[in-house]
């Protein structure tokens, strides 16, 4: 493993340790968590479930984790994920599935690159530039599906929701599979020093000769991939698409899980690994309230207290750089 | 006059919207629409406010959709199985708003939080305690209900200034005024100007940021007051979202996103924009609801390349020389 | 408040302040008279911009005691300053730039009725108030409309309003053209007439002889010297600034270099506003200089040549190649390399470790899609981190965790790992320990007799005229003489400098 082309996380102990603790937690709650069955070729259990169910929120968070790395955000991905899985909905049953996946992901490139260029190239603020598509992208999606939940039976799109790989779901291999992607993309070209660089510091890399403008903009046309197939995914889950629904809120957990990982909203350093397990322990939560026969409703209020307990653990290092840069100004 | 253009380009845009809906539609130019139109988006218009003075000072609250939501579910539950009067109830639930907001504006002055995750987490916890509270939509029957929704200013021709819809008038007024005339609302356009700058020249920057998120949130519990008289009832899930119309309709009426710059005003003129689309949809009957949120996100990308366009060509034109002594 | 004439309003009595182990003040001793237009004056890193902080608070001293109208006063903010008297307006003016000028003046005791500003009131009492200061402007408009003068004069107003006896005046005039300067001028005498001290920290030396009473100069965190205006020469203020420390004895001049092969020519080379177009022309192994004082196009000429501000006239050619010179992308596939003077915000990247910002620059020329191995990156840094003896000799340590020094050779190491053809030096041993300062030196002379072109920004004039085969002179933006040969010295730089301008237009 020593070829791999990253880095072990230095400060990823914490993350690893939040996520064991919760499923040991939901052990506790529910004894049988850790079972596993083969059923059909297929594995299930609630273990399985927690890696399934995270998959969208795991998917999304590797494209924020760029943007956020790159001192950005994204807000439109929720949006985004609607509509991929409209589009891939509504041509599932009259196309083959290369051209649905094609045309899904294609979308999400698109919106990707709307965000980057608005950021990159008119300069406006990531939080500004992205709530326009976070806005207007539901509103396109329910265009796309006239406002109906669009259902389709294709066999081969509903297999990325039902079918399995090995006895696994294909969203935890497509997860995994994004995650190397990516891994190999970031890590195994320059790309994750520059963005690192950047991020930290976009002064200091500019005049280091790093092109800012280009990386930033790859960046988001990422994240919208990211988005897309998180779209799909979801699509495929339901067999069909529900443009007002689907996505919702997702934005938020994404950011969250990036959070959780360890990446400061301020830039620089990231991990991808750990923003998958930070939307692993955003999962492994709710699923852990649900088996605890606690009311679904608590969700929020956990998800309140940890977004609380996190900011709180990241509050010294932020008030510490917000000294740090004031010194500076003067 | 340039720092009107965006106002006075947001009132434009209205009008012309609504007179192309009168030339689409004979009996749309009447004072009943009109006043629909304010009772349609008074809860709107009165979250949009607060939301116009958060983004001024540089913030933005992402929770005002969820404290609506927990206002409505409270009403239900104080009003109808406590049996608190619903005069008393509006009375704790403001307090609690006020309480949440100072809450919120606290943990970003004194941890140096971004506004956007503190209220994040605001909106989840609010969300989250009103589900707690009920799940269902609780009807609210309290005669003052009823009274306050028959009571209305009738105006003719089947118009009628309702009780929400005054109210709202009546924020939009008092938001502009304390925007615009005291000493707090320079101090709030201060603070977007530049934060380390204004605390330089004097001003407590904690303290009015913390009332600045106690006002925010103290609105979202009146707009959430208004959304449950005007629905006569509770419920967890009501008003999702809002906080996007509201950031909208500010933009949409010139408020700058990054801080510094808006007006009460525009801002009513954005909540009417936006209550002009949907009343479009509902009288062109074949149009569809999708068509109100990629209006409204087209009008939000018109404004922010305008006010970019703006900031450059201000940036580049040389400043005022020194008129000579 | 009958005063005698030569009573001090403002007494500072040894000073003193060190930052982590680095001492920024030494026993300073600083006397400000009412109705005096004291100039403070001193290069970056002199101890100016400490003694005003711990003047007015927003720094605490280490040492000295500190009074006002003879009362002891020890302020601990900057607010408590300006209630105590004593107010700062810096050269970003701090303002809110989005609010009326007369919210500006007012901003926290507008006049109010019954909770509400008076509008008409308060710009009635503005108008009154920037008419004292000569100033005609609308007074509804917001304060960004108006020119950084105008700006300057109506935080001057606000101050002086509040009641201030002292003013501090941080470089206000760095960014104003001749006629903003002027109008200035006349507001800070009329000041001066009012009885209020004024402490005006400047570059430009035209202004203090216009408008100042006494001097005082400060150096490497010392008191240097200070006089009446008419008891300090021009020459002697440029040497107390910049002068003699080390004795001319311990210098060995280098042989004197021929010009070797032409790598780049630039001409007729400026951008409006910030540098005059000049000629310049590199040569490989060869040292070019720029001296002059803070503010006089030192720095911008670096950064011109290295394109991270893009010039809008004139021509560069490069190896014989006519260059755009637009990013400083483009400069780094030239062959430049340029180590900018504020270290820690436009060089170190101070998250990451030591060997990626090593890595950096070479990393963007060989572009996203040819990535450095870890081993290469390793062994990049080894070979640097050991050729430049970077301390502590850890590659993976946060580069914001070493000293001055390190962090100065580990960007050196950064560009020199790019091989560069030109390397942009600016104040390379600013802020530095003598160890690593003697290096640094070392390092120059050595990468020069390799074959490098140097163009190199220093105000350490012993030094420069140590290594440099040539130095060109700055004066308010405009490269005003070329010293080689014999004419390069410590005293013929320092005369350039101090040549009046009056005298060579």
């Amino acid at each position: 493993m020593s070829a791999m082309p990253f880095r072990l996380p230095r400060i990823g102990t914490s993350q690893v340790a939040a996520l064991l603790a919760i499923l040991a937690m939901n052990w506790l709650v529910s004894p049988q968590f850790f079972e596993i069955r083969l059923q059909d070729g297929r594995l299930f259990g609630s273990l399985i479930d927690v890696l399934n169910r995270g998959a969208p929120v795991a998917l999304l968070s590797l494209g924020m984790v760029l943007v956020v790395a790159m001192r950005g955000i994204d807000l439109s991905v929720g949006a985004v994920m609607a509509i991929a899985g409209a589009i891939a909905a509504s041509l599932a049953d009259s196309h083959s599935l290369p051209v649905v996946l094609a045309a899904a992901l294609g979308a999400g490139l698109l919106c990707g690159l709307w965000n980057g260029i608005l950021v990159a190239v008119f300069g406006i603020q990531p939080i500004v530039a992205t709530l326009i598509l976070m806005v207007a992208g539901r509103g396109i999606a329910q265009l796309i599906t006239e406002g109906r939940i669009v259902t389709f039976t294709s066999p081969s799109l509903a297999w990325f929701g039902g079918g399995s790989v090995l006895g696994l779901p294909p969203p935890v291999v497509l997860t995994l599979a994004m995650l190397v992607l990516t891994l190999v993309i970031v890590r195994g070209t320059a790309l994750g020093l520059l963005i690192e660089a950047t991020g930290a510091n976009a002064k200091a890399s500019a005049l280091a000769g790093v092109g800012t403008r280009l990386i930033t903009i790859a960046t988001y046309v990422w994240c919208g991939l990211c988005a897309a197939l998180a779209g799909v995914v979801a699509a495929a889950d339901i067999l069909g698409a529900d443009a007002n629904n689907a996505g919702l809120w997702l934005e938020l957990d994404a950011i969250l899980a990036v959070v959780i990982g360890g990446t400061s909203l301020l830039g620089g350093r990231f991990s991808l690994v750990l923003a998958v397990v930070g939307a692993l322990i955003i999962q492994a939560m709710n699923t852990g309230i649900l088996l605890s026969g606690f009311p679904p409703e608590t969700n929020l209020i956990v998800k309140a207290m940890v977004v609380l307990a996190v900011l709180l653990a990241q509050s010294p290092r932020l008030s510490g750089l917000a000294t740090f840069l004031r010194g500076k100004s003067r | 006059m340039i720092r009107f253009m965006p106002l006075a380009a947001t009132t434009v845009v209205f009008l012309l919207g609504f007179l192309a809906c009168a030339i689409a539609f004979p009996n749309f130019a009447s004072l009943r629409v009109v006043m629909d139109l304010l009772t349609d988006n008074a809860f709107l218009g009165i979250v949009a406010v607060g939301m116009t003075f958060v983004i001024i000072s540089g913030g933005i609250d992402l929770s005002v959709g969820a404290v609506i939501g927990f206002t409505t579910v409270f009403l239900a539950l104080a009003i109808e199985r406590a049996g608190i009067p619903p005069v008393a109830a509006f009375a704790l639930i403001l307090v609690i708003c006020a309480l949440y907001g100072a809450l919120m504006g606290a943990a970003i002055q004194y941890f140096e939080l971004p506004a956007f995750i503190v209220t994040l987490a605001g909106m989840f916890l609010a969300r989250g305690a009103s589900f707690l509270l009920s799940t269902e939509s609780i009807p609210i029957n309290a005669p003052l209900y009823a009274d306050l929704a028959d009571n209305a200013l009738r105006l003719g021709g089947g118009a009628r200034l309702t009780v929400p819809a005054m109210i709202m008038l009546a924020v939009v007024l008092g938001g502009a005024a304390l925007l615009h005339f005291t000493r707090f609302g320079a101090n709030v356009y201060a603070l977007g100007g530049s934060r380390g700058s204004a605390a330089l020249m004097g001003i407590d920057v904690g303290r009015t940021t913390v009332a600045i998120y106690t006002l925010s949130s103290v609105l979202a519990g009146v707009a959430g007051i208004v959304f449950s008289l005007y629905t006569s009832s509770g419920y967890s899930l009501s008003a999702v979202g809002v906080e996007l119309d509201a950031i909208a309709a500010a933009v949409i009426g010139g408020t700058l996103l990054s801080g510094g710059y808006g007006f009460v005003f525009g801002t009513f003129v954005g909540v009417l924009i936006q209550g002009l689309i949907q009343t479009y949809i509902t009288f062109d009957g074949t149009l569809s609801s999708w068509w109100a949120k990629i209006a409204t996100g087209l009008l939000l990308f018109a404004f922010i390349a305008f006010q970019q366009a703006t900031l450059h060509v201000a940036r580049r034109r040389r400043p005022a020389g020194v008129t000579s002594p | 408040m009958d005063q005698p004439q030569a009573s001090p309003l403002l007494t500072a009595t040894g000073f003193c302040k060190s930052f982590a182990g680095f001492v920024a003040l030494d026993h300073v001793d600083f006397t400000l008279h009412a109705g005096e237009i004291h100039a403070l004056l001193g290069e970056n890193g002199a101890g100016k911009s400490t003694l005003i902080k711990t003047m007015t608070g927003v720094v605490q001293r280490d040492a000295g005691s500190l009074t006002l109208n003879g009362e002891e006063i020890a302020p601990h903010s900057a607010k408590e300053a300006a209630k105590a008297g004593i107010a700062t307006v810096y050269q970003e003016v701090n303002l809110a730039p989005n609010l009326s000028v007369a919210q500006n003046l007012f901003l926290g005791r507008q006049p109010t009725r019954l909770g509400f500003v008076r509008e008409g009131e308060m710009r009635r009492r503005a108008r009154a108030l920037v008419a004292e200061f000569g100033l005609d402007v609308d007074v509804s408009l917001p304060l960004e409309r108006y020119s950084v003068a105008v700006q300057h004069i109506v935080a001057i107003a606000r101050a002086v309003d509040l009641s201030a006896r002292v003013l501090i005046l941080d470089e206000p005039t760095a960014s104003l053209d001749a006629h903003e300067v002027e109008v200035l001028f006349a507001v800070m005498r009329q000041l001066r007439a009012r009885g209020i001290g004024i402490v005006f920290v400047t570059h430009f030396l035209d202004q203090v002889y216009a408008v100042c009473d006494r001097i005082t100069v400060l150096r490497n965190g010392r008191l240097a010297g200070t006089a009446a205006v008419a008891d300090m020469p021009r020459m002697d203020l440029v040497t107390m600034m910049l002068g003699h420390e080390l004795s001319e004895a311990t210098h060995v001049r280098p042989p004197h270099r021929e010009g070797g092969e032409t790598l780049a020519i630039f001409s007729g080379f400026g951008k409006a506003g910030y540098v005059e177009p000049f000629d310049l022309t590199l040569q490989k192994g060869r040292v070019v200089g720029l001296a002059g004082l803070l503010g006089s196009g030192r720095t911008e000429t670096a950064r011109l040549v290295f394109g991270a501000e893009r010039a809008d006239h004139g021509s560069a050619t490069v190896a014989g190649r006519e260059a755009k010179l637009a990013s400083p992308g483009e400069a780094l596939r030239l062959g430049f390399g340029y180590c900018p003077e504020e270290r820690k915000t436009e060089g170190i990247v101070a998250e990451l470790s030591v060997r990626e910002n090593i890595v950096l620059a070479l990393q963007a020329r060989r572009g996203v899609l040819k990535p450095l191995s870890r081993r290469e990156q390793d062994a990049i840094a080894r070979r640097f981190i050991e050729l430049l003896d970077i301390r502590p000799p850890d590659p993976e340590r946060p580069i914001g965790l070493l000293s001055g020094g390190n962090q100065q050779k580990a960007l050196l190491a950064r560009w020199l790992a790019t091989e560069p053809r030109l390397l942009i030096l600016d104040e390379p041993t600013r802020g530095i320990d003598v160890g690593a300062h003697a290096e640094i030196i070392q390092l120059i002379r050595k990468l020069c007799a390799e074959g490098m072109a140097l163009l190199i920004v220093s105000s350490e004039l012993e030094e420069i005229v140590t290594y440099a085969d040539e130095v060109i002179v700055l004066r308010d933006r405009a490269h005003v003489a070329r010293l080689t040969g014999d004419a390069l010295s410590v005293s013929g730089i320092l005369g350039a400098i101090a040549a009046d301008a009056s005298q060579a237009a």
